[in-house]
C-alpha cells in the first residue's frame, strides 16, 4: 500500500470538487481528489456559456467562473488533489489503484471512496444509424472540446440529432462562430433539454427545432456530405415517405448522457437500471459501505447547483462515515418512481438517519401541463405539489418534511404523476 | 527497376509482401489509400474457419485446409491476437441436420480434423444462449477468430522491417509492358518492376485490365455487421453459424478477439465498388438472423455497425494465376471468404508460383520472421505496468478510457515501421475509439498526438482517408491570438 487516506475523492468536476471541499470543512483531514484530465473542473472549463450559480451563488456564472470559485477554496483549505490521473481500479476493501506519469501506479488505501466520475455521450454507434462512416460526426461534447478549448471549429454546414443542452448550447456557439446550423431533430416529441436553452439557443437564432425526426442515413465517403432525415410515427420508427435530404458537412450529435459506472462496477456497487447510476441512501452512500456517489455519475443533471448540493451531502455524509457517527441502519424504506415517474434519487432512506428535509429528485417520463407530483408513504398521499410544466428535460424535486416518515414502519415512498381528473 | 511490385496492401498484399521478404528480392507494396488493410480487410467477420465450408477440390478448400494451422505460429510470430475458440454450425430441423451432416463428410474430405456432430443437450450446454429451437450442431474445433487488419498490419510491417518497400497514397492508373517487365504509373510516381503480383481486391479486375486481356471479373457482395460492448462479449464462446445457404455461411454470431460480440454479414450483391454503407434494412437483416441463433440481444449494448465489400470473383473459386497475356504478371484475385484464413497459404503458393517464374530467387539470411512486441497496457498485470511505467512514463498517461490504451502505446504505433498517420490507423493498431464511447473522449486527444509525432498542424490530421479531415478553421478567439 501506497498510502492511507480518510477519503478519496474520484473525479473533479463539479461533483467531485464540492464533495472534497463539505469533506474538509468536516473535519476530515486526509484527502485525496483524483482527477484524469490536466485541469480541475471536469466539463465547466468547457461550457464557457453562462447560467451556472443561479441556485447555489444567486448569479449568473460561466462553466469556468463556476468551477474557478470550487478550485479556489479547494486550495485555500489546502486539499491534496492529483490531476492526469487514471483511476484503474477500486476493490471492496476501498483500495484505489491509480496511474499517472509521475507516480506511476499507485495504491492508496480509503476509509470511504466518493464516486464522482461524472458521465459520457452516447455516440452515433449506439443509435445504429445507417450510412457511412465519414469524418465529421462528433458527439456535442467533444464538438464543444474542440470549439472551447482546443479553439477550432468541427465544420461549417452542421445539423444536430437531439436536443440535448449541450446540442443546443452547441447550435448557439457555432452560429456565433459563422458556421450554418440548418437545423435540431429530436426524435421525440419534445426536447431532451431544458426550454430556457430551446428559447436562447434555438430560437433566439432561427434555427429550427423538427420534432418527431430523425436522421436515417448518414451520406459521404470520406468527409459527411449529407444526411437524410424522417419524421417517425407513433412507434418512433421512421416514416420513409417524408424522407428528406440536408447538404452539410457535420453531424452532431447529442442524444443522451450515459453515467460511467465502470468503476463502480469493479467495486460491486450495485447499479439502477433505469438511471445508470448506483443506488444510494440519503446519505448519497451506495450499496457498498462507505462508497459514496455524487452527480452525474449517479444520474444526469441538468442543472449544476443541483450536483454541487447533493455532492456536498455526499462529501458531509463521507465525513461522518470516516469519523464513525451516525449511519445506523434502521428501518429502511425503498423509494421508487410510481406512474409517469421514471425514477427517484435517493432510491432508499434509512429514517433514522434522516436529516431535516428530505430531498427527492426525480424525471417524469413525459410531458404533462398542469398536473401535480404526488409523495405517497405506503400508498397513503402525504404531499403534492403542482406544476404546470412537466418534462423529461427537466429534473425535478421535492422537499420533504421527514416528520412525516419519522417514527413510523413504513415499507415504501413512491412520487407519481397525478392521473386524469385526481383530485386533492 | 524493382524486382516484384505487389498491388494492394491488404491482408493478401500485405501477407505476400512478407513471404518476398524472406528472399533478397527489392519488393515494393503499393496501396492507394493512407494505410495498408484500409478497405476489406478491415470489414469483414474476422473467422479463421475450419475448412468444412468450401467445394473439395476447390482453391478455396485447399487453402483453407493449409492456412488454417498456420494461424498459431503466425501470429505469435507477429504477437497479433488469436484465439482458437471453435464454431458451432447449428441446425433446427430435419434438413438441417442432414446439412451438417454433409459439412461434416465434406469437412473430412477437406481433410479437416476436429469436427463432432453434437446433439441439441450438448449444444445448450456449450452455449446456453443459443435458441432453445437448435436441434443439433456441427462443432469445430479448429475455427478461431483473429484481428484481420492487425495481422495485415503486422506482416506489412514485418515485411518492412526485412527490407519490403511500402508506398501508401498511390493509387496505379496504369501498367505498361516493358521489354523487360512492367512500368506502372501512380498517382505520385513510376515505378519499374519486372514481376508484379496483383491483389488489388475489390479493384484486381480493372488493375488487371490494365495490362491484360479481362480474363475475370470482382462482384462486390456486400455485409453489414454490428459490434456490441464487451460487457455482453460472452454471451457465446464459439462462433456460431447458421446452417449455410447459396449466398454463404449466413450469419453468425461470434465473439472478436478482444472480447467484443460481432452479429453479421448478410449478403447483398451490389454494381458499386464503393457502397461502403450500412442501410437500415441491411442491418435489420442482421438483426433477424442472428436472434434466430440467439434470441433476445441486447440492441442497447450496440456500439458500433460497419460493412464491407467482399471482392468476389466471377468463378466461384479463388482466381490465382500468372496472366496468359501477361508473364510475370500474378493476379490473386476474388479472394473472398475464406480469404482471410487462406492468406498465409496463398502467399506461399504464390511466392512458389514466382519462383517456377523467376528461378535464381535467393534467400534473405538476415530475414527476421519476428515484429518488435506489441506493447498492450491493458493485458499486463501490475507489475509489469510498473515496470512499464518507471521506464517510460508515457505509458503512466491512459488517453482512451474504455479500452485503457495509454500514451506511450499510440507513440509507439505511430513510429514503427508502416506506422499510424491517421485517427483510424492509431485506432486499427492501438484500440484507442474502439470502445463503448467510440472516442468520444480520446478522438481529440489521439488527433493532438498526431500532430505532435508527426509534427503536423492538427488541422491536417485526418480520420482515415485523404479528404476526412476533422477540423475546418480556428475560431474567432484562436484566429485573433494567431495574429497577435
Amino acid at each position: 500500500m501506497d498510502k492511507e487516506y480518510d477519503i478519496v475523492v474520484i473525479g473533479a468536476g463539479p461533483a467531485g470538487l464540492a464533495a472534497a471541499i463539505e469533506a474538509r470543512k468536516n473535519s476530515v483531514e486526509r484527502i485525496l481528489l483524483v482527477e484524469r484530465a490536466k485541469e480541475l473542473g471536469g466539463i465547466l472549463p468547457q461550457c464557457i456559456h453562462n447560467g451556472f450559480g443561479l441556485h447555489i451563488f444567486k448569479e449568473e456564472l460561466t462553466g469556468p467562473e463556476y468551477a474557478e470559485r470550487f478550485i479556489n477554496e479547494l486550495v485555500e483549505l489546502d486539499i491534496e488533489y492529483k490531476l492526469d490521473t487514471m483511476v484503474l481500479d477500486i476493490d471492496g476493501s476501498k483500495n484505489v489503484t491509480m496511474i499517472n506519469t509521475r507516480d506511476g501506479i499507485i495504491t492508496v488505501k480509503a476509509k470511504a471512496v466518493i464516486l464522482a466520475m461524472g458521465c459520457r455521450e452516447r455516440p452515433r454507434g449506439a443509435l445504429n444509424i445507417p450510412g457511412t462512416r465519414p469524418s465529421g460526426i462528433f458527439t456535442a461534447g467533444t464538438a464543444q472540446r474542440f470549439v472551447n478549448i482546443e479553439g477550432y471549429m468541427v465544420g461549417k454546414k452542421i445539423v444536430i440529432l437531439g436536443s440535448g443542452d449541450i446540442g443546443m448550447i452547441m447550435a448557439r456557439r457555432l452560429t456565433l462562430e459563422g458556421a450554418e446550423v440548418k437545423a435540431v431533430l429530436e426524435l421525440l416529441p419534445y426536447s431532451g433539454g431544458l426550454i430556457r436553452n430551446k428559447v436562447q439557443c434555438l430560437d433566439d437564432f432561427g434555427i429550427p427545432l423538427l420534432f418527431n425526426h430523425t436522421v436515417t442515413e448518414i451520406k459521404g465517403a470520406e468527409r459527411v456530405e449529407g444526411i437524410a432525415y424522417c419524421q417517425v410515427d407513433s412507434n418512433r420508427k421512421p416514416i420513409a415517405e417524408t424522407r428528406k435530404y440536408i447538404e452539410c458537412d457535420t453531424l452532431l450529435l447529442s442524444v443522451g448522457l450515459i453515467p460511467e459506472n465502470e468503476l463502480s462496477k469493479r467495486a460491486d456497487v450495485k447499479l439502477d437500471p433505469v438511471t445508470g447510476g448506483p443506488v444510494v441512501n440519503e446519505s448519497m452512500e451506495t450499496s457498498v459501505k462507505g462508497i459514496f456517489a455524487c452527480g452525474n455519475v449517479l444520474h444526469v443533471h441538468d442543472l449544476v447547483d443541483y450536483v454541487t448540493e447533493e455532492s456536498r451531502r455526499a462529501g458531509r455524509n463521507a465525513a461522518q462515515y470516516v469519523k464513525g457517527v451516525g449511519a445506523s441502519d434502521g428501518t429502511v424504506i425503498d423509494v421508487k418512481g410510481g406512474s409517469g415517474v421514471r425514477y427517484v434519487v435517493p432510491q432508499k432512506v434509512r429514517v433514522d438517519n434522516l436529516e431535516e428535509k428530505l430531498e427527492l429528485f426525480m424525471r417524469v417520463d413525459d410531458i404533462y401541463k398542469e398536473k401535480k407530483l404526488i409523495v405517497k408513504i405506503d400508498g397513503e398521499k402525504v404531499k403534492s405539489v403542482h406544476r404546470k410544466r412537466l418534462t423529461p428535460g427537466e429534473m425535478e424535486h421535492i422537499i420533504l418534511d421527514t416528520n412525516l416518515v419519522k417514527g413510523k414502519e413504513s415499507a415504501f415512498i413512491t412520487v407519481e404523476v397525478e392521473k386524469e381528473g385526481a383530485r386533492i | 527497376m524493382y524486382d516484384v511490385a505487389v498491388i494492394g496492401a491488404g491482408i493478401i498484399g500485405c501477407s505476400i509482401s512478407r513471404v518476398l521478404s524472406r528472399y533478397k528480392v527489392n519488393a515494393v507494396l503499393i496501396e492507394k489509400e493512407p494505410d495498408v488493410a484500409d478497405c476489406t480487410t478491415k470489414a469483414n467477420s474476422a473467422i479463421v474457419h475450419a475448412g468444412y465450408d468450401a467445394k473439395p477440390g476447390t482453391l478455396k478448400a485447399k487453402f483453407n485446409a493449409l492456412g488454417n494451422p498456420m494461424f498459431d505460429k503466425l501470429c505469435e510470430e507477429l504477437d497479433v491476437p488469436f484465439k482458437r475458440i471453435g464454431s458451432l454450425v447449428i441446425a433446427f430441423n430435419e434438413e438441417e441436420m442432414e446439412t451438417l451432416n454433409k459439412l461434416y463428410v465434406q469437412g473430412t474430405i477437406n481433410g479437416i480434423t476436429g469436427m463432432e456432430i453434437l446433439d441439441k443437450e450438448k449444444v445448450l450446454e456449450m452455449e446456453p444462449n443459443v435458441s432453445e429451437e437448435v436441434m443439433g450442431a456441427l462443432y469445430a474445433a479448429t475455427c478461431g477468430v483473429v484481428g484481420p487488419w492487425e495481422l495485415a498490419i503486422a506482416q506489412a510491417e514485418n515485411a518492412a522491417d526485412n527490407g519490403v518497400e511500402i508506398l501508401l497514397n498511390n493509387e496505379v492508373r496504369s501498367i505498361e509492358k516493358l521489354d523487360e517487365g512492367y512500368r506502372i504509373s501512380t498517382t505520385e510516381r513510376t515505378i519499374d518492376a519486372r514481376y508484379v503480383i496483383n491483389c488489388a481486391g475489390l479493384h484486381s479486375d480493372a488493375i488487371n485490365n490494365m495490362v491484360a486481356a479481362e480474363s475475370f471479373r470482382i462482384l462486390p457482395r456486400r455485409g453489414e455487421y454490428n459490434i456490441f460492448d464487451k460487457s455482453v462479449g460472452g454471451l457465446v464462446n464459439t462462433v456460431v453459424f447458421p446452417c449455410p445457404s447459396k449466398l454463404g455461411k449466413g450469419i453468425l454470431v461470434s465473439p472478436t478477439v478482444h472480447g467484443n460480440l460481432l452479429i453479421g454479414p448478410n449478403a447483398e450483391d451490389l454494381y458499386s465498388k464503393e457502397a461502403f454503407e450500412t442501410t437500415s434494412q441491411g442491418l435489420e437483416s442482421i438483426w433477424e438472423g442472428a436472434e434466430k441463433s440467439v434470441p433476445n440481444l441486447p440492441r442497447n449494448a450496440i456500439i458500433t455497425s460497419f460493412s464491407g465489400l467482399r471482392a468476389r470473383g466471377d468463378r466461384d473459386d479463388f482466381i490465382i494465376e500468372e496472366a496468359k497475356d501477361a508473364k510475370g504478371f500474378i493476379n490473386v484475385a476474388g479472394i473472398e471468404s475464406p480469404g482471410l484464413t487462406s492468406a498465409p497459404a496463398i502467399a506461399e503458393y504464390v511466392i512458389d508460383m514466382l519462383k517456377g517464374i523467376w528461378t535464381d530467387m535467393e534467400e534473405n539470411q538476415d530475414y527476421n520472421p519476428r515484429r518488435r512486441r506489441m506493447i498492450r497496457f491493458n493485458e499486463l498485470d501490475e507489475e509489469e505496468r510498473r515496470m512499464l511505467t518507471e521506464k517510460d512514463p508515457r505509458f503512466g498517461r491512459v488517453i482512451c478510457r474504455c479500452e485503457t490504451v495509454t500514451e506511450g502505446e499510440i507513440v509507439d504505433v505511430i513510429h514503427r515501421n508502416v506506422g499510424a498517420t491517421t485517427v483510424d490507423g492509431v485506432k486499427r493498431r492501438a484500440r484507442p475509439g474502439s470502445g463503448r464511447c467510440q472516442g468520444g473522449f480520446c478522438g481529440p486527444r489521439v488527433m493532438e498526438i498526431l500532430a505532435r509525432e508527426l509534427n503536423a498542424d492538427i488541422r491536417n490530421v485526418v480520420k482515415d482517408k485523404k479528404g476526412s479531415y476533422v477540423l475546418t478553421c480556428p475560431t474567432k478567439e484562436n484566429r485573433e491570438q494567431e495574429n497577435l
